[in-house]
């Protein structure tokens, strides 16, 4: 059918929100995203369809990231008058299990994250009930109520989790194209802009640009406009646009609708990163039901209004993120960005006005445009509104995607929604901004999480990576390891950027070689100033700043690689050797067992002796000692 | 399990260019692409996907077939890392080098896999056997140090257990 007004939605919607929210069946989500396969989900999921695979009483469906990684994969069952239950760490030997357990009515608690309350509380602020008719479970808490949970605020990722992807039907039945089609009808495009800008919405991609003031600006100059979302997500650490795409890809595709509605454009591209095969093939079964829904197209809903989306993918490149070395790429020429003294809104793809913005900024859009500007800049601080999505990785216990409003406190991101250090170990910084970002010490963790603070403090808030670094991370291999990344993906065309890199790189390898000299660190300022000062684009320009807060916040480990030829988190190789404290081993031979060179000696019960001369220093009984006995010196 | 073949048996030499079929390589330009200057990325995919890597003669064909010098595309393959100029092997072995990956000890792992493939970042052995690379961020990251092999991620690998991973694909 044609989507042709409201009522049209309305009528889906009304259809789908009983077996979404109230299925007569027991239903299945199992949460399909790239993190959950790789935990083994597809594998659940087909054990699952072929024990169950007609109608009998089990509808066995997929979902895309429900968030909490660290426990994937995570399914959900709900049924008429059960409680809607998260299982977590479902494997493919323990989904039938669960199955049988829920329609007989026992709930394992081993098994169980939490139970879910009423999911469209997500979308309407006031519900925070239990299902409805559902007497809660007890003993298992509400999944709000876990840590994890508790201070997310989930507006980018609203339905991640909660629908089939791949079905428009259930995008409609959480609100989807409601925004879109009441748009389309009754704003015009000034109106819709202004809003955007009331909202204070600003570019989720890195720079942190005013979303409202760029479409005014691309709405200004005349041509033949286009609309292109950037899913070029290239910082190592940062998946949340993926899982957007992969969990909803239609909130996208609205979002980029409304946009084109506002700007005057007839044409979209979606620029999706290579290593992301699943979000792409959802965007086409997203495009094309939107297209069957004559959502997409030629006169949609009647108007005179047409708009076309086409997906281009790229093929390894990080610097294709930045917006006009991803325009060239899009037009089939190497990604090499230009200098902006005409902006891309004026000047950009095919030297038209084209506007730029990424996923995560999309999705946004029609939760702004549904429940209004002011409804939406409640949330957040003062010059950064809303939420953002940020990917919480490292050495942290839980690992996850998390969406939490702008300025809540990395303490409480890093110690209760990620559960804080594993293994009792000691929280040394958080890198955020990924390769173009900065190490946060422990001194910010009260710093309230937004553009403006971050920036302060010498990161940056970049696509939303939030990688935390224990006393086992060695800072100068970490600024290495950015600068080594940066000098691969460097274009090569502007000397700074070029030559800068590659020298800073240079000196930091030598550093962690233990061939560190005097002056480097100065030498390392020097240049990473200057690299800072005077490259072309977005990637030079913040090149050096990894380097320069590393230094600036962890100086003494710079100098103790360089003066005392010591790495003291026993990660540069030369720099540190691994001993047996004779005291706290307990002769347990795990070590021993382990080690590729079987160089680890000793008898049972009696304290184990390394040899260091032979020691490759591979690390692997540094991980396997459950004692802390295996010592870095 | 492999039987004879060792993991490592060094690099890989450069071996003739694979048969063309042009007919398949214009229905590929004209049908699927339009023929349009501005598709020359994902042709270029689309080539690699066929044969694997991007023969040269199928490169030069492109070039008269869009009009395109072959420089342009010479240039345009090998800026974008997702490019082989070289043929690959028949398994793909992808470490996560990704922030998560690197904090959680991917290096160690990477060290062990060139160690025992003996060869060397985008590298295929001279079985044809494996192809290694270096990969930033797959986004499974909860699952760090992370390896791929052709479409099967392992997860939480340490470096002892490479060889025996390995071993499981011919």
């Amino acid at each position: 059918m044609k989507i042709a007004s409201i009522k049209d939605l309305e009528s889906i919607s009304n259809e789908y929100s009983k077996k979404l929210y109230y299925p007569e069946t027991i239903k299945v989500n199992i949460g399909m995203a790239s993190c959950g396969i790789a935990a083994g989900a597809r594998a659940a999921l087909e054990k699952a369809v072929q024990e169950y695979p007609g109608d009998n009483g089990i509808h066995i469906g997929q979902t895309g990231c429900i968030g909490f990684c660290q426990e994937e994969p995570l399914v959900e069952i709900l049924g008429a008058g059960k409680p809607r239950v998260m299982y977590k760490k479902i494997t493919e030997d323990k989904i039938l299990d669960i199955l049988g357990d829920y329609t007989e009515g026992h709930f394992n608690k081993k098994l169980i994250l939490g139970q879910m309350r009423d999911p469209r509380s997500l979308l309407e602020d006031d519900i925070q009930n239990p299902v409805a008719d559902v007497t809660p479970l007890e003993g298992i808490p509400f999944l709000e109520d876990i840590p994890f949970y508790h201070n997310q605020v989930k507006v980018a990722l609203r339905n991640c989790g909660y629908i089939d992807p791949d079905s428009i039907e259930e995008y409609i039945a959480r609100d989807g194209y409601f925004a879109f089609i009441s748009a389309l009808n009754n704003m015009e495009p000034k109106e819709i802009i202004r809003t955007i800008k009331d909202s204070g919405l600003r570019g989720r991609g890195g720079g942190g640009f005013p979303a409202g003031v760029k479409w005014e600006t691309c709405a200004k100059h005349e041509g033949n406009r286009y609309i292109i979302c950037n899913a070029d997500e290239g910082d190592p650490g940062a998946y949340m646009d993926r899982s957007i795409l992969e969990g909803d890809p239609h909130s996208v595709l609205e979002g980029m609708l409304i946009a084109a509605l506002a700007i005057g454009s007839g044409e979209g591209f979606i620029y999706a990163r290579n290593e992301y095969p699943l979000a792409v093939k959802r965007l086409i079964t997203a495009i094309k039901a939107a297209e069957k829904f004559g959502l997409l197209g030629d006169n949609i809903a009647g108007s005179d209004f047409s708009f076309h989306v086409k997906i281009s993918t790229g093929a390894g490149a990080f610097i294709c993120g930045e917006s006009t070395a991803l325009m060239a790429s899009l037009e089939g020429n190497v990604g090499r960005p230009r200098a902006k003294y005409v902006h891309t809104v004026e000047k950009g793809f095919r030297q038209q006005p084209s506007n730029l913005n990424n996923v995560e900024t999309y999705a946004n859009v029609p939760v702004i445009i549904y429940k209004g500007a002011q409804n939406y800049a409640k949330l957040g601080t003062e010059r950064s509104k809303g939420t953002k999505v940020f990917s919480l990785v490292g050495k942290i216990k839980n690992t996850g995607l998390v969406e939490v409003p702008m300025g809540i406190s990395l303490r409480n991101i890093v110690f209760d929604i990620g559960g804080g250090i594993p293994k009792k170990k000691k929280f040394k910084a958080v890198q955020t901004g990924g390769p173009s970002g900065g190490c946060i010490p422990e001194q910010f963790l009260d710093l309230g999480v937004d553009f403006d603070e971050l920036t302060k403090v010498g990161s940056m808030m970049g696509s939303g990576g939030m990688i935390v670094m224990d006393q086992d991370t060695c800072m100068v291999d970490l600024a290495r390891y950015f600068v080594d990344f940066l000098n691969e993906e460097s274009c090569g065309q502007c000397n700074p950027c070029r030559e800068g890199v590659k020298r800073m790189l240079e000196i930091l390898t030598d550093i962690c070689a233990g061939e560190g000299k005097d002056g480097d660190i100065e030498l390392l300022e020097e240049i990473g100033s200057m690299t800072q000062k005077f490259s072309l684009c977005g990637l030079g320009t913040s090149s050096p700043n990894p380097v320069l807060t590393t230094i600036l916040y962890f100086r003494d480990e710079y100098e103790s690689h360089i003066k005392h030829k010591k790495c003291p988190a026993g990660v540069c190789k030369n720099l540190f050797y691994y001993e047996i404290d004779t005291e706290a081993c307990t002769g347990c031979m795990l070590c021993a067992k382990k080690c590729p060179e079987q160089i680890i000696t000793g008898e049972k019960k009696k304290p184990h002796t390394l040899d260091q001369d032979k020691c490759i220093k591979c690390g692997i009984c540094y991980e396997a000692c459950k004692f802390d006995a295996v010592c870095i010196k | 399990m492999s039987e004879a073949t060792p993991l490592g048996s060094g690099k890989s030499k450069r071996i003739n260019d694979v048969e063309i079929d042009y007919m398949e390589l214009d229905k590929i330009i004209e049908e699927d692409f339009g023929n349009d200057k501005e598709n020359l990325i994902m042709i270029i995919q689309a080539i690699q996907r066929r044969y694997n890597y991007l023969p040269k003669s199928a490169l030069a064909y492109l070039a008269t077939s869009i009009g395109v010098p072959l420089s342009q595309i010479y240039g345009v393959a090998t800026f974008y890392s997702s490019f082989s100029l070289e043929p690959r092997g028949r398994n793909i072995v992808s470490i996560c080098l990704g922030t998560a990956c690197h904090v959680r000890g991917g290096e160690r792992v990477k060290e062990r896999i060139v160690e025992t493939l003996n060869i060397g970042d985008g590298q295929t052995t001279e079985d044809m056997r494996f192809t290694f690379e270096t990969v930033r961020c797959i986004g499974c990251c909860s699952l760090g140090p992370v390896i791929k092999i052709n479409e099967d991620t392992h997860g939480n690998i340490s470096s002892d257990q490479v060889v025996n991973i390995l071993e499981t694909y011919e």
